[in-house]
């Protein structure tokens, strides 16, 4: 079945982290998430990528329930996550799980394995015995049953996240959020994990969101990708199209950074574009589209208004005025701009 | 449940039973692990020996004192004020006491003075910190803080003699006022580690399965602040100690013929320095205590250290 | 035994111990690596493998009581390092080896501005010279800035390392191990906390730093794609010792070593076609390591004699060795 498991619309997110001014007060916010729409289907990967800044792990937190949207609306099913604020009914609460980026502290170091796994089938499955679940939760991630007796720091690192993936798989979820599972990890414990993942998504017909800022890796998991800058997505699209088919400047930047180990890939990878400047803060987000900082085809209109998404071929997305907008509107703009400019009397 | 379940047999290759024994094994490792973290400094070994001598003494003390009648009212002008003899190991006072059986009893009350306070003190504060630092930012927060401050403001010795001055100058309403003025410590201190402790992941993702607020408080967070509350803890006993000593130092605390070590220290003084032995003592006496709970405290920061990442 | 003319650097069959519960650590098993002078050596190897263990013990910054050294050589420059006293070593750090840590946030003191953590080092490097005022230091230090392409360097030297982004404190800390010009940089993981696009920013910068400075580098890093880019020769260390050497495009094309071949075949490729496993098992416990070859419990070609000893390096091509009984002649 296909459905939308879950529907963002909108979403926004700002922090207040101060004032400006002494009269007016004038909030100064984090714009972490600052309008974002995507839906995701039944089953598949959606792939989340972006770089810091870009609002992905913001995202990931509203939806297991840590934050609450400052704008915009999520449903989970049909229902609103939102409805009573960040109060959840367990029923939610057991079907949305997370796996967080750093397994050193998203396990509680004085407490053992088994009390860790224990705690959510204790509230959520309180029908079944917790310690035959705890060794078969264990079976089932290819651990020995002896670890339940021992403490995180006792463990590897992939065999923490491990034991983080066997948490959320305690409560019978369908939606499990996957915040750079294996980012903290070194390579040859990362194919392990990430096998261990799409086998528990066969097996339990599971849909992850993905997020990570490894395109190489992205580009094994993930049936579609969406990548973010600044709070804001540039671009969707499925995998194949994403990686040989790059629309927005910002995913051809990026794409032409990675560090690859093949010739093969290295062919593969768009030209080099030569990314400069920093990418600005999140308080501090720039007029119009917020790339055209960096941005190696920014043109007039790009300082000023801030692109649509608009589709560039089926199942494609991309916000950008080069798609937006015909070339001879652009120039226009920018002719005009020119003129407007020369027009302005001198000092 | 299935047949093998029912038969104790949880997988292929576990019983409860061995689950138990497995389980038993992993306890005494983590014990074997703590005594070397902390005995890797031999001053602490010789703090928790020091305490646990004067523990023994305090509670063995009508057995292993020479004179246990000298605590009572007792008089005896022939042998007062002798200097350290074998048959007075710390020599006797003005009016003849042996100095040695009433130290070993006065640690018996300074001992019952920590004790007292810090089970009060370390309940009340550790829960207010905890509930204000998971508030962290609400009017709870604001609320337990603020009374916190007002407590912390007046200067603890001003507010204990104030105290003590009003009700009757005895060992319980000495207790009473030292310990009205040691709770906020606990709450600082676990208010700050609890408003950062809120943002560790492991307590998100508690919070996002769902479990209640006392969970999280009391078998999340708190196991973590172990080791600096213990450390304080045992730190404190020597101060409250020295506290109750200040106290019966100026007579507002244990009432005579009791002995309190800080009383000792105090009426003796005058003899100094011919008949240094009858404050001199005491004032060892103090310190040994004192300094044997701030080296069991080194050792126990060195043990609760939560492993390396 | 006595060092290489040639070599900058050269470790000699370098041991170290650590004395914890339980018994001894045994991290360091015999390492053995030399640098060129102006060459750029990768040193390659994941979490656990003790390539920062080795490079503090270049710099002698172990800490002594737990780690011991029972064996080994450091010779930089023809001399023993570890033979050295403490100010004769002190003379040797900043100077002729400098070091860039894995995160520049943690490797700048917040509570200092840029300048007062940069002047020392120009001062100290200048140590012998003829005295020089405060606005003559002022000055030198901004020229490491302007070298690490950081604009408006006098107003940086103010500012302090919070209102600087990540790449910017990686530039300073760049510019500041620099700026003594030492004979040999060591970079541990120089890129890692940055993001990708930045990351890329500043190992150009690196690259192009030291090349045209001819200093020699030891880039450590866990990304193979990093050490593709960036250097001319790559070691691959795995549990304690180094298992395969060879020039970067040689080891990129024909990686020798099982281990090297685990880790090539782990990295998902840009291109597609699934993740591979990785390598199972997990690194060894260092109070009881493996008899012999420490990667043997998990190599898929192991033999017997494996298990018994431990292998030296082979000499498969000029310059391309690998430390394993396969290549055995």
């Amino acid at each position: 079945m296909n459905e939308d498991i879950l529907v963002v619309q909108d979403l926004k997110k700002h922090f207040v982290v101060g004032h400006r001014g002494r009269l007016r007060r004038e909030p100064i916010a984090v714009r972490a998430v600052d309008g974002v729409s995507f839906r995701m289907r039944q089953g598949e990967t959606f792939g989340l990528v972006g770089e810091s800044g870009s609002g992905k792990s913001t995202i990931a937190y509203i939806a297991v329930g840590m934050y609450q949207p400052t704008q915009g609306s999520l449903q989970f099913r049909g229902q609103d996550l939102f409805a009573d604020g960040l109060r959840r009914p367990a029923s939610l609460r057991k079907a949305i799980q997370i796996v967080f980026q750093d397994p050193g502290s998203s396990l509680n170091p004085r407490r053992t394995i088994r009390q860790i796994l224990e705690l959510p089938l204790r509230i959520h499955r309180p029908e079944v015995d917790p310690l035959e679940e705890v060794i078969h939760l264990l079976d089932m991630v290819e651990l020995p049953p002896e670890y339940m007796h021992k403490y995180p720091h006792m463990l590897s690192g992939g065999e923490k996240q491990i034991v983080a993936i066997a948490r959320a798989l305690a409560t019978n979820p369908s939606l499990v959020i996957l915040d750079e599972p294996t980012s903290a990890l070194d390579v040859s414990v990362q194919g392990k994990i990430i096998n261990l993942l799409l086998r528990l998504q066969r097996e339990f017909q599971l849909t992850y969101l993905f997020i990570t800022h490894d395109l190489s890796l992205m580009r094994n998991v993930a049936s579609r990708v969406a990548i973010m800058y600044l709070g804001k997505i540039c671009e969707v699209a499925e995998t194949a199209a994403f990686f040989e088919n790059p629309r927005h400047p910002y995913t051809q930047m990026l794409l032409s950074s990675i560090p690859v180990v093949t010739e093969q890939e290295e062919a593969a990878k768009p030209k080099k574009i030569t990314s400069t400047g920093e990418i600005p803060s999140p308080v501090d987000v720039p007029p119009g589209c917020s790339f055209h900082t960096r941005c190696p085809e920014v043109l007039e209109i790009c300082r000023r208004v801030d692109p649509a998404m608009v589709q560039t071929e089926t199942g494609h997305v991309a916000r950008c005025h080069l798609f937006e907008q015909p070339p001879e509107v652009l120039a226009e703009f920018t002719r005009q701009v020119a003129q407007l400019e020369a027009m302005r009397p001198q000092p | 449940m299935t047949q093998e379940a029912a038969a104790g047999q949880l997988a292929p290759s576990l019983t409860r039973q061995e689950v138990r024994r497995l389980q038993r094994r992993n306890q005494l490792e983590n014990l074997g692990r703590a005594w070397y973290k902390f005995s890797r400094n031999p001053l602490s070994i010789v703090g928790a020996g020091t305490i646990l001598l004067v523990t023994l003494l305090a509670i063995l003390a009508p057995w292993v004192a020479p004179y246990p009648e000298h605590v009572r009212p007792f008089t005896d002008f022939l042998n007062a004020s002798k200097p350290p003899s074998l048959a007075y190991p710390f020599g006797t006072d003005e009016i003849g006491r042996d100095i040695l059986s009433r130290v070993i009893f006065g640690y018996r009350d300074a001992l019952l003075m920590g004790v007292f306070v810090l089970a009060i003190v370390v309940p009340v504060g550790v829960l207010m910190g905890l509930i204000a630092g998971y508030s962290h930012g609400t009017w709870i927060d604001t609320l337990v803080m603020r009374v916190t401050d007002i407590f912390l403001a007046v200067p603890p010795l001003i507010l204990a003699l104030a105290i003590a001055s009003v009700l009757e100058p005895n060992l319980f309403n000495a207790m009473m006022a030292v310990t009205l003025m040691w709770w906020p410590w606990y709450t600082r201190l676990v208010y700050g580690l609890a408003s950062a402790m809120r943002n560790e992941f492991f307590v998100s993702s508690a919070e996002t399965i769902g479990a209640s607020t006392s969970h999280i408080l009391f078998r999340e967070m708190l196991p973590n602040m172990i080791s600096p509350i213990f450390t304080k803890m045992s730190l404190d006993m020597g101060w409250v100690i020295i506290i109750g000593s200040m106290l019966s130092f100026v007579g507002l605390g244990v009432e005579p013929p009791k002995p309190s070590l800080g009383t000792m220290v105090a009426s003796g003084a005058k003899y100094l320095p011919d008949q240094w032995w009858i404050s001199v003592f005491p004032a060892l006496g103090i310190v040994v205590i004192v300094l044997g709970f701030n080296l069991l405290g080194d050792g126990l920061r060195d043990m609760l250290a939560a492993e390396g990442v | 035994m006595s060092p290489s003319d040639t070599h900058l650097l050269e470790i000699k069959e370098l041991s170290v111990h650590f004395r914890v519960y339980g018994g001894l650590l045994k991290v360091l098993d015999g390492v053995n690596l030399h640098v060129h002078p102006g060459e750029k050596v990768g040193l390659v190897g994941e979490t656990g493998c003790g390539k920062t263990t080795t490079m503090k013990a270049i710099l002698r910054i172990l800490p002594m009581p737990p780690a011991r050294v029972p064996q080994g050589q450091i010779f930089f420059k023809g001399r023993d390092l570890l033979r050295l006293k403490d100010d004769q070593m002190r003379e040797v750090r900043g100077r002729g080896i400098s070091m860039i840590f894995q995160d520049p946030t943690a490797a700048l003191n917040p509570v200092f501005s840029i300048g007062q953590q940069l002047i020392p080092v120009i001062r100290h490097s200048g140590a012998n010279g003829p005295r020089r005022s405060r606005a003559e230091l002022r000055q030198q230090a901004s020229a490491p800035l302007r070298e690490v392409a950081l604009a408006d360097p006098e107003r940086l030297l103010d500012s302090y390392p919070i209102q600087l982004s990540g790449g910017m404190r990686q530039r300073v800390c760049i510019g500041m191990a620099l700026a003594t010009n030492p004979e040999l940089l060591i970079a541990d993981e120089p890129g890692t906390s940055l993001d990708v696009t930045i990351q890329d920013q500043v190992l150009r910068l690196l690259h192009d730093l030291v090349e045209s400075k001819r200093t020699s580098v030891i880039l450590i890093t866990h990304t193979l794609g990093v050490v593709r880019q960036m250097a001319d020769r790559v070691y691959v260390m795995y549990a304690g010792s180094m298992v395969e050497v060879a020039p970067t495009r040689k080891l990129f094309q024909n990686p020798l070593h099982p281990y090297t071949q685990g880790l090539m075949q782990a990295v998902p490729r840009l291109t597609g076609g699934g993740v591979a496993h990785g390598i199972p098992g997990r690194i060894p416990d260092y109070l009881n390591p493996p008899s012999g070859c420490r990667f043997h419990t998990r190599c898929p070609h192991v033999m017997e004699v494996c298990r018994q000893q431990k292998p030296p390096f082979f000499q498969v091509d000029a310059d391309h060795h690998a430390a394993c009984f396969l290549y055995a002649p």
